[in-house]
């Protein structure tokens, strides 16, 4: 299995290098297309028994890809272990829910608002705490997504642990109507920006921010040597990833109308680094084919009911172990040096 | 804010500090252990610890026939379902740390494989053992019956000491100087020791570090189990989400001291304890978790390695 999968991704790769541009942008239009008409697409296999296949489709798969798009900037592109990304998808949804209830203020409006508040908290956290290493970095991150939740458990003045009812949904736009009861609009909207964000990605990857990263993962202090300023290439990283999680929180809070604080606990900041290493850390269609895994299956066997996140967990433990890397890895040579535990190298590989 | 409440209650709040502190202190070990040998954060261990929960509970009705609604027992039959409770406690948390590294780690270190990978598969299997525990629970709390009448032995400055802390205080001190000396004089803790120093050199001489990961995970689990015992008999109930916050104040106590250094994980359970007592008392329970977090922040900051660096070598010898 492993054998095709890496032919797969290399094959992948080779092809769309050699294609020219016309294939490429052909390519690319299809897929687009197929992307937008998925809620129309009701088959056997891919459908959902026991929950709706379009509110699927935008909780949990589109809203995993986007968040896992983003933390993947952070843990696979800068080698920065995040525990915390919950945080500033809060952000973003408190930001919409309490602009959106208080003030007049529309969706369009709040949404930069929401990203704002996101990348000044990921400015704040991310200035002193991205000086630590690895472990220290996690603990850290997974304590401020703590804190987060528990200011909003205990502040009356966004609604305590009953969080806030009653957002607005966003304003008609194309003709899309954003209703309560159809979920596709949302959807679509999601997928837009997803698809701004997967751009927007793919050109910081390639240039000077995308190199420093690199860098920085492989070897910190070498990257110091060759002039990055690694400082503020990490915190450039970090609040790039808050800013996608705020996009998401903003969408989320319009979407699910009312939210409390305890949805957004650690176990969805492990479950979308869960989708970034699963899917194969570093690499963007890799972390978005392990998000869709990841927040489609517990949905697709929900007829399993009691069992599923059991079935969920073990399917995790098999997958890391046939296949530590993930489903669609980097390529190996640049993997090989991008090991992000650079403390020293164990060797363990030889040991029998 | 309530100071006047810390003032006055300062050493009944001291006491119920290090009770809870030594509890975080025997769950860090395991952390800080495994993190020694693997420079890893073992994912999996609060749900070792949950399990020793479940061990004991399993130990108190199944082996010894105690029920919830029995009067406390007395003398030699008091202690020896404690001392059963504890054994079994210990056990079925040292076998599950041991299981867990045979599942989780195991295959992924030998092939080389990244820390998140290891990760990853550490999440795997704790989600899966939670949702185990959940549903043979039925998502209920399990009460755990009253084995020994609980009485305040003596005042001591304005505060009552209850006889169950005073024991969960003295044990988990006997638990660790056992702990200590065994990493540090016996042949496996020395093996311990030179592998969290240099794993191949380690192995250059001699050392089977299979071996000495497993017994790594074993005397971590040993240490959690016994701390689910202490925390089962203090606060009477247990659920399969138990280890979850433990878990996380256990990991910041370790991180707190310096992971990877046996007595600052020591010291940090302590501090963690009475400074979680402490602000609760001032600010309110609902506060403790986010003041806990900001002082690991602040210590952070100021020695980014722990209070105490970060190796198991380093404090000894």
């Amino acid at each position: 299995m492993s054998k095709v999968t890496f032919n797969l991704r290399d094959k992948g790769a080779q092809f769309w290098d050699k294609s020219p541009r016309w294939r490429r942008v052909l390519l690319s239009v299809i897929f687009i297309a197929i992307c937008y008409a998925l809620p129309f697409l009701n088959n056997p296999i891919l459908n959902t028994p026991g929950s709706d296949f379009q509110s699927v489709l935008f909780y949990p798969v589109g809203m995993y890809v986007m968040m896992a798009i983003g933390l993947n900037i952070v843990v696979g592109k800068s080698g920065l272990l995040d525990l915390g990304y919950v945080a500033f998808f809060a952000i973003g949804a408190y930001t919409m829910a309490v602009l959106g209830t208080k003030t007049s203020l529309n969706f369009w409006e709040i949404l930069p608002i929401g990203v704002g508040l996101a990348m000044l908290s990921g400015v704040l956290l991310g200035t002193p705490t991205l000086r630590l290493r690895g472990d220290y970095l996690a603990i850290v991150t997974m304590g401020f997504g703590e804190i987060v939740r528990i200011v909003a458990v205990n502040t009356s003045a966004i609604g305590g642990s009953r969080g806030i009812a009653g957002i607005p949904t966003p304003p008609p736009a194309f003709k899309a109507k954003f209703t309560i009861l159809d979920p596709k609009p949302y959807y679509w909207l999601l997928l837009t920006f997803t698809l701004l964000i997967i751009w927007m990605v793919r050109r910081l990857a390639a240039r000077r921010p995308g190199r420093a990263w690199d860098a920085i993962r492989q070897d910190d202090d070498v990257a110091q040597l060759m002039g990055i300023n690694t400082r503020r290439s990490k915190v450039w990283a970090f609040v790039l990833g808050a800013a996608v999680a705020g996009v998401g929180g903003v969408i989320y809070a319009s979407q699910i109308l009312s939210i409390v604080p305890d949805q957004f606990n650690l176990n969805v900041s492990i479950l979308i680094l869960a989708c970034v290493v699963f899917g194969g850390i570093g690499n963007l269609w890799g972390v978005i084919v392990g998000a869709v895994i990841l927040a489609f299956t517990p949905e697709r066997i929900r007829f399993l009911s009691q069992p599923r996140i059991l079935v969920f967990g073990m399917a995790l433990v098999i997958m890391m172990n046939l296949r530590p890397d993930g489903m669609l890895p980097k390529k190996k040579r640049e993997h090989l040096e991008a090991d992000w535990d650079h403390v020293e190298e164990s060797g363990e590989g030889e040991i029998k | 804010m309530d100071f006047a409440l810390l003032r006055d209650a300062f050493w009944g709040l001291t006491f119920d500090g290090l009770a809870l502190g030594a509890i975080y202190a025997l769950i860090s070990l395991g952390y800080t252990l495994v993190y020694g040998v693997l420079r890893l954060i073992n994912f999996a261990h609060s749900e070792v610890f949950m399990i020793g929960t479940f061990g004991a509970l399993v130990a108190a009705s199944g082996i010894m026939g105690v029920k919830v609604e029995d009067d406390p027992r007395t003398g030699g039959s008091m202690i020896l379902t404690l001392v059963v409770c504890l054994i079994a406690a210990m056990l079925a948390s040292a076998f599950t740390a041991v299981a867990v590294e045979f599942v989780a780690y195991r295959r992924l270190r030998k092939r080389g494989a990244t820390k998140l990978a290891t990760l990853i598969s550490a999440i795997g299997v704790s989600i899966s053992l939670v949702e185990f525990f959940r549903i043979i629970t039925h998502s209920l709390p399990r009460e755990f019956p009253r084995i020994m009448e609980k009485s305040f032995l003596f005042h001591f400055a304005g505060a009552d000491i209850r006889n169950d802390k005073v024991i969960v205080i003295v044990a988990a001190g006997l638990m660790m100087v056992a702990l200590d000396q065994f990493i540090s004089k016996s042949r496996l803790g020395k093996g311990i020791r030179a592998v969290s120093m240099d794993e191949n050199t380690a192995t250059l001489m001699g050392v089977n570090i299979n071996r000495v990961i497993t017994v790594t995970f074993f005397a971590g689990g040993l240490m959690a189990g016994a701390a689910a015992f202490f925390y089962i008999l203090t606060y009477e109930n247990t659920s399969f989400k138990v280890g979850f916050f433990l878990g996380i104040s256990a990991f910041t106590a370790a991180v707190l001291g310096g992971i990877g250094n046996l007595r600052g994980a020591l010291f940090g359970g302590f501090v963690l304890g009475l400074m979680e007592t402490y602000t609760s008392a001032v600010f309110g329970t609902a506060w403790k978790a986010v003041i806990s977090f900001i002082i690991l922040v602040l210590v952070l900051l100021i020695k980014p390695t722990g209070l105490f660096g970060e190796s198991i070598t380093q404090a000894r010898v």
